[in-house]
């Protein structure tokens, strides 16, 4: 079973804060990997929030394959980051040789361009890397966005902590949101890809739990857009629900919720909008959900939300002071991040509650 | 003596033999009264009895005259194996044996130069189902809780209409946040995943059709069960059509529009909307052949409600005027849409068959949206009338076709936009909550039933040969009949009782295969719970091999 967690804070955060968040928890998940999404970024990056960041597990061919595709693109590196590791002896990560975070300024030709086609290109540009480095493994490449960096790696995370030096914190590396989770996908196979938090044109999920519908969300999902595949997890189906409902429909969040847990018929039936929730039981079945699960989101406007299965079968819960507001598993995790909060203020969401944060750090409760 | 006739017909010809027991009878006279077929009779035998009555042995003989039952030798009024004189009998007197060495199928055509007609299902000795090498074999253990049958709760319902893919759903959002309608979209009736299967009110005794009727009506009002029920070809009574009830049954229309003058008369005096329309262009148990109504069935209730008279009523094999799957669309489904205004769905029901995918393709891709529903009707279904060489050699498995047409969606990206109803032989060990569910599994949104239901109410016939009498209008439990004396024989209260209670033992052992797959709702293509122990099975559904 996994433990997931998520802290969104006014202030930029360092990734430590999120390895203290996982690592009282780790009794409950098996440290095989450690993976972290961050977006609104702080230190180095900060003044590129408007251009976008390429997160990218190499091999030296790997760094030549990405670069090339990038630059006959017409991408332009603005800014390089290598994080500095520290390969002790005995420390259990199956690290990939190099580990890129570039910041690329968009081609001349589509600076002029409207929004969504620039997301259109940053999106077919990732399509474009990952497949080109799968060949001979050559490497991921996990996220390519404005604002977002995504680390990805196998073995423990508190040794995959001291490799990258996430241990000690600095103000190089800070984000105000920050997703991450400590497990493999040790259900499969072990691949990079399979670990969440997963990541999708500024939307991030990361799950605890299983899908028991994987199959029926996947042969949908494979016909919805060219950014659905993968598919190595059953928790990417969340994400790709999510960026179809938010963004592909344009929906408001809180039918995400109304999509993958729909409310019972007869629950339905009394409500003064049923013919909306009706029309989405119908058209959307294939995305629906079942089974023990809960999801953590960020979009693209760094809302963090949380909700969890109809039936409440995976815990979750919410802790906060008056500058950060903390998502976790298990409230251990939480005791250590804000030891001194009040924690009569903590939250336990209910089966059919989403909880979502905006920037301000406001704590939204939304009933289903 | 008078020379032996070697075409006579004698009861070793026959299907069934009767086992007569003269020493055990009476002579009470209820297994000739009970027999619907006249397939046994009262007669004298001549008897010669040698007895002795001296000291020493002095054989004399007697004869004497000794009324008894004996069989009918003809292949008008032949034993069908129905058992009702065994039911019958106080003394375990009689009944009827199967008889193997049956030269029947041959003298039967010799005699009467005509094909053999009955009704029932497929008589050919089939192997093991595909549905019975299929078991649920995804069971949530550790990581994802089963859920408790009992506790938990289940949405157990289906739809029936059309429904439109996300993106073209008529919704925008208002300042406020939320999603509004801002126009209508296709009528869809969530309903129980069972269909009571169409079965006229000619095919079926009017008791019966009642029985079915008050059935689905009490698991709707009181049970809070939303089974629908389909007329069959040949309208309702219309005190059904201008009642509240209405709102449960599907009206079906066929190529020989039977019952629908009636319907269409009294559509300005309904109080409610039918549950749908359905248009049968096939029938999975004798696919490429109209229905058949025997005029001995034609009783006057029937030509009033379809506005004939006393005639065989044949439905035509199709559709006259309908020349292509897009005229199809066009002509019936737009006016039967509009024949309601848009607020009823209709669904088309077609016999499995090697083309039903195109079929399906057609359908799916249609412009309009108005197709609600394909029903796909396999060869292991039931039928009230049919030549036996169509109900024998014709037709299509409904399983793999099923899959077939669910994956086709799938490819397209096109599942659940028009609902899967699957038929043809499901619940034919009598388990149709194990049947229907892994036909969800296989991608249907629900399944229907008919053959099953006559079962229910009593219904003596087999997949054996025994009975399959229902085109003779001589059925001797009063289900497919039209005869006063043999419909009483059928309580429909007793009838409604055992159908309501199978959906309610249904409905529990749906939730128990729910419950360990960890779903809460229908598991509509979760093809990944089923495994198969059959290879080749396994290969063509695309489920997993297990051995």
């Amino acid at each position: 079973m996994c433990r997931i967690g998520a802290i969104k804070s006014l202030d930029y955060t360092h990734p430590s804060q999120a390895l203290l968040l996982m690592q009282s928890q780790q009794k409950g998940h098996d440290n095989s990997g450690f993976a972290m999404v961050m977006h609104d970024l702080g230190g180095i990056f900060e003044s590129y929030k408007h251009l976008p960041t390429l997160s990218l597990a190499c091999t030296d061919e790997g760094v030549k394959v990405a670069e090339d595709i990038l630059h006959a693109a017409g991408f332009n590196r603005v800014m390089q980051w290598v994080p500095e590791t520290n390969p002790l002896p005995g420390l259990d990560i199956n690290a990939m040789p190099n580990y890129l975070f570039q910041t690329y300024d968009y081609p001349k030709h589509v600076r002029h361009l409207g929004q969504k086609e620039k997301e259109d290109l940053l999106l077919n540009m990732r399509l474009k890397l990952r497949k080109a480095l799968e060949r001979d493994e050559m490497g991921f490449a996990y996220s390519f966005w404005p604002d977002v960096v995504t680390l990805k790696e196998i073995g423990d995370p508190k040794d995959i902590g001291t490799y990258f030096n996430l241990w000690e914190p600095d103000s190089k590396f800070t984000a105000k949101v920050i997703t991450a989770q400590c497990r493999q996908n040790t259900n499969y196979d072990i691949v990079r890809y399979a670990a969440h938090p997963f990541h999708l044109q500024g939307y991030t999920t990361l799950a605890n739990g299983e899908n028991t519908f994987y199959l029926k969300n996947v042969e949908l999902q494979r016909e919805l857009h060219r950014g659905y595949i993968g598919f190595e997890s059953d928790s990417q189906c969340f994400l790709y629900t999510l960026h179809y409902v938010h963004r592909e429909l344009g929906w408001p969040l809180s039918y995400f919720k109304h999509v993958i847990t729909p409310l019972p018929f007869e629950d339905i039936e009394r409500r003064d909008d049923k013919e909306q929730l009706l029309a989405i039981r119908q058209s959307l079945a294939h995305l629906e959900i079942n089974g023990p699960n809960t999801i953590i989101g960020v979009l693209p406007d760094n809302t963090m939300f949380t909700c969890c299965d109809a039936k409440k079968l995976r815990p979750v819960v919410i802790g906060r002071n008056e500058r950060m507001v903390v998502f976790s598993s298990e409230v251990c995790g939480i005791n250590e991040v804000l030891p001194d909060r009040d924690w009569e203020t903590d939250i336990y969401p209910h089966e059919r509650e989403v909880v979502a944060v905006t920037n301000d750090l406001e704590v939204q409760r939304w009933r289903q | 003596m008078e020379t032996m006739k070697v075409q006579n017909i004698t009861p070793n010809d026959l299907y069934w033999k009767i086992r007569y027991n003269a020493s055990r009878c009476t002579l009470c006279g209820s297994c000739v009264a009970a027999c619907s077929f006249r397939a046994i009779e009262p007669k004298v035998e001549r008897r010669r009895m040698v007895f002795s009555e001296g000291e020493l042995p002095e054989p004399k003989q007697r004869f004497s005259a000794v009324p008894v039952i004996k069989q009918v030798n003809s292949i008008k009024n032949y034993c069908r194996g129905c058992g009702i004189c065994e039911k019958v009998c106080p003394n375990d007197a009689i009944g009827p044996v199967r008889n193997p060495d049956t030269r029947h199928p041959i003298i039967t055509r010799c005699l009467a130069g005509d094909s053999i007609k009955r009704g029932g299902r497929k008589n050919l000795g089939s192997t093991t189902r595909t549905l019975d090498k299929i078991r649920i074999g995804r069971i949530s253990q550790m990581t994802d809780p089963s859920l408790d049958a009992q506790r938990h709760t289940f949405d157990l319902l289906a739809p029936f209409g059309r429904i439109l893919p996300p993106a073209k759903l008529p919704m925008g959002v208002t300042p406020e946040g939320l999603l509004q309608m801002q126009k209508e979209a296709p009528p869809v009736g969530w309903i129980y995943p069972v269909i009571i299967g169409d079965m006229s009110i000619g095919a079926l005794s009017w008791r019966m059709w009642e029985a079915v009727a008050m059935a689905t009506a009490y698991l709707n009002e009181e049970c809070g069960i939303p089974v629908r029920m389909c007329s069959g070809e040949g309208g309702m009574p219309v005190r059904l059509l201008k009642s509240r009830y209405l709102k449960y049954m599907i009206l079906q229309i066929a190529s020989g529009h039977f019952g629908w003058n009636r319907i269409i008369k009294a559509m300005p005096h309904m109080t409610e909307d039918p549950a749908g329309v359905l248009i049968k262009i096939g029938q999975g148990a004798k696919p490429g052949g109209g229905g058949l109504l025997m005029a001995q069935k034609v009783a006057e209730h029937i030509q009033a409600i379809r506005g004939v008279p006393k005639a065989d009523l044949l439905s035509p094999p199709n559709h006259q005027g309908l020349y292509s799957i897009e005229e199809s669309v066009q002509k019936m489904f737009l006016s039967f849409n509009a024949a309601f205004k848009f607020r009823v769905p209709v669904a088309i029901k077609v016999a499995a068959s090697a083309t039903s995918v195109s079929v399906f393709n057609n359908l799916v891709r249609d412009p309009y949206n108005i197709v609600g529903g394909f029903f796909l009707d396999g060869i292991d279904g039931g039928t009230g009338a049919a030549h036996e060489v169509s109900l024998d050699h014709t037709g299509h498995p409904i399983v793999s076709k099923l899959r077939d047409c669910y994956l086709a969606a799938v490819n397209q990206g096109r599942q659940g936009q028009i609902p899967l109803w699957a038929a043809g032989g499901l619940g034919k060990t009598g388990d149709l909550a194990a049947d229907a569910f892994k036909m969800i599994c296989l991608g249907a949104n629900g399944v229907f039933t008919g053959k099953l239901i006559l079962q229910m109410a009593g219904c003596v016939g087999n997949d054996q040969g025994r009975c399959n009498a229902c085109n003779t209008g001589l059925c001797p439990v009063g289900i497919t009949t039209q005869e006063p004396a043999l419909v009483h024989r059928l309580d429909p209260e007793r009838v409604a009782q055992n159908i309501v209670n199978y959906f309610l033992a249904m409905d529990q052992e749906f939730k128990k295969l729910m419950a360990p797959i960890g779903n809460s709702s229908l598991p509509v293509g979760r093809s990944d719970a089923l495994v198969s122990v059959d290879k080749p099975v396994a290969d063509k559904l695309q489920i997993q091999f297990v051995c």
